[in-house]
């Protein structure tokens, strides 16, 4: 665990920098990260990463499947909101845990 | 006369069946298990079939040798489950009541949930090893492949026994290897997720491996469609990668009688409590194995932890009393990694699998997270293991239900 200062405010991380407190996670914090993978932010992002934060606070696996039903986008939209790995660029950027598998 | 009904008599419908027929009172408890199948396969084995290392007949066997007397088995096919009335449908026009219902059924692959996986290039230049097809009939392409570009893939999660994709690709290396054709073949591993690995220590302890065994990884890949007259298959984001030979887990998914009953979420399993295994559908419904929507792996040692735990549930739920909330995710599994070799990896909810000694702390004999001959002996001897104890509701010499932080190294 990482003590790191994103847009002003102290949180904790993981080695890849994603949050490891969720409710540690606000707007700008999002801007910032956001920023760090080249994206920037519209309406649309918004939807998707509060969908994110609201599976995720209700303990529910998140999947790319998921996603492309949440009536926000389809996956292809979703792939081009968050290019290359969206899932895993979007769990940052919300400042929840990275998707994993057993090992 | 109260009964207890069973869906599915795989690895845990058949678990639960003994489990039960020993703890309830066989003069108040009638227990009935459904189930079309004939055969029970021993599922591990698939991965080892299209190399050779086990043959069919070594893993089926019948369905009904593991039925305890005392259990009533139907070999019909279900239609649907009535939970406000508390009774299942069967396709025959069967109606049977229950005062508790487990459900067993398991999951399967839906290679049709992505486009173009199932058609004329199934079973010849498209494949799957989760099924006793699948592996049977890659098993026969194996024997007269001269190479080309192995592709392994993963559609995307949760899968049955997430590791297997992954042994697969160390056992390929080894089989060809031996073939004394590895030069001519090109393996390369393609997954949803981030990495081969995904976990601190497993990235730390075992992340060199793909690399000394000369597989490629693409990781972040999202599969759209398989395109069978190119030879490739292509992710949302527009990535191509082409094979010769793809050996796909296609998604998976809980069984259509779920959506029928319109209890499951959008790949058919049924939501579960995480820790009593009841399920959030109605009270006097539990769910095993891998038909829950638990964010634990599905695997059969997952089901055994289980079985116990839902077991001892079962009998506070009818003395009326709060069900324990015991389940801890644990999972613990062989992996093997090739050469004779394999890893054992032991875990849960919380704690990632981390290196250091089992079953017994400080003596072992196998070792975690690490690369041993005795965790490969100990992988195959688990057929064994399965076969005469896990299926039959045998304990298991010092392995608990829940997991114990004994013994592991977990200070990073």
């Amino acid at each position: 665990m990482i003590e790191k200062k994103i847009a002003g405010y102290n949180v904790l991380c993981n080695e890849q920098g994603y949050l490891t407190e969720p409710d540690q996670w606000n707007k700008e914090i999002g801007l910032e990260l956001a920023a760090e993978e080249g994206i920037n932010i519209t309406d649309k992002h918004w939807e998707v990463l509060e969908y994110l934060r609201n599976q995720h606070k209700q303990e529910v696996a998140i999947t790319i499947r998921k996603v492309g039903k949440s009536g926000i986008v389809d996956i292809k939209e979703f792939y081009q909101l968050f290019p290359d790995g969206p899932l895993k660029k979007a769990s940052k950027i919300a400042g929840i845990p990275k998707p994993v598998s057993c090992i | 006369m109260k009964n207890l009904l069973i869906l599915g008599a795989g690895t845990s419908g058949t678990m639960m069946a003994n489990h039960l027929r020993k703890t309830l009172a066989k003069d108040n408890w009638d227990i009935t298990i459904i189930d079309q199948e004939v055969n029970h396969y021993y599922q591990p084995g698939f991965l080892f079939m299209p190399f050779d290392i086990y043959q069919p007949h070594q893993l089926r066997k019948t369905v009904v040798e593991f039925i305890p007397k005392g259990v009533n088995l139907i070999k019909e096919r279900i239609q649907s489950i009535d939970k406000d009335n508390d009774k299942v449908l069967l396709y025959n026009g069967t109606e049977i009541k229950y005062d508790i219902l487990v459900i067993a059924t398991g999951c399967k692959i839906a290679p049709q949930e992505t486009e173009g996986m199932q058609g004329d290039q199934w079973y010849k230049s498209v494949f799957d090893f989760y099924t006793f097809d699948g592996a049977k009939n890659l098993r026969d392409k194996f024997k007269t492949w001269e190479g080309g570009k192995l592709v392994i893939h993963i559609c995307e999660m949760p899968i049955k026994c997430p590791v297997a994709p992954l042994e697969f690709a160390f056992l390929s290396d080894d089989f060809f290897t031996k073939k004394q054709i590895r030069d001519k073949v090109e393996i390369t591993y393609v997954t949803p997720m981030s990495g081969a690995f995904t976990k601190p220590m497993a990235t730390k302890e075992l992340g060199h491996l793909l690399e000394q065994k000369n597989i490629n990884i693409v990781p972040d890949f999202n599969i759209e469609k398989v395109d069978t007259e190119n030879n490739k298959i292509v992710d949302y984001g527009g990535k191509e990668i082409e094979y010769d030979l793809l050996v796909t887990v296609p998604t998976n998914m809980g069984d259509e009688l779920i959506a029928r009953s319109g209890i499951g979420d959008d790949l058919n399993f049924v939501p579960t409590n995480k820790t009593t295994l009841q399920s959030n559908i109605k009270e006097n419904i539990f769910v095993i194995g891998d038909a829950t929507d638990l964010p634990a792996s599905k695997a059969g040692s997952v089901a055994h932890f289980q079985a116990e735990i839902l077991t001892d549930n079962i009998q506070l739920f009818i003395a009326g009393k709060p069900l324990k909330e015991e389940f801890d995710g644990h999972a613990n599994c062989f992996i093997e990694t090739g050469h004779g070799k394999a890893l054992l990896i032991d875990f849960n909810y919380d704690q990632e699998p981390v290196k250091g000694t089992f079953p017994i702390p400080g003596i072992g004999p196998l070792r975690l997270l690490e690369e041993t001959r005795l965790n490969h002996f100990g992988k195959l001897a688990f057929r064994w293991v399965y076969w005469n104890m896990l299926i039959k509701g045998i304990s298991i010499p010092f392995v608990t239900s829940n997991m114990k932080l004994a013994g592991k190294k977990t200070e990073h």
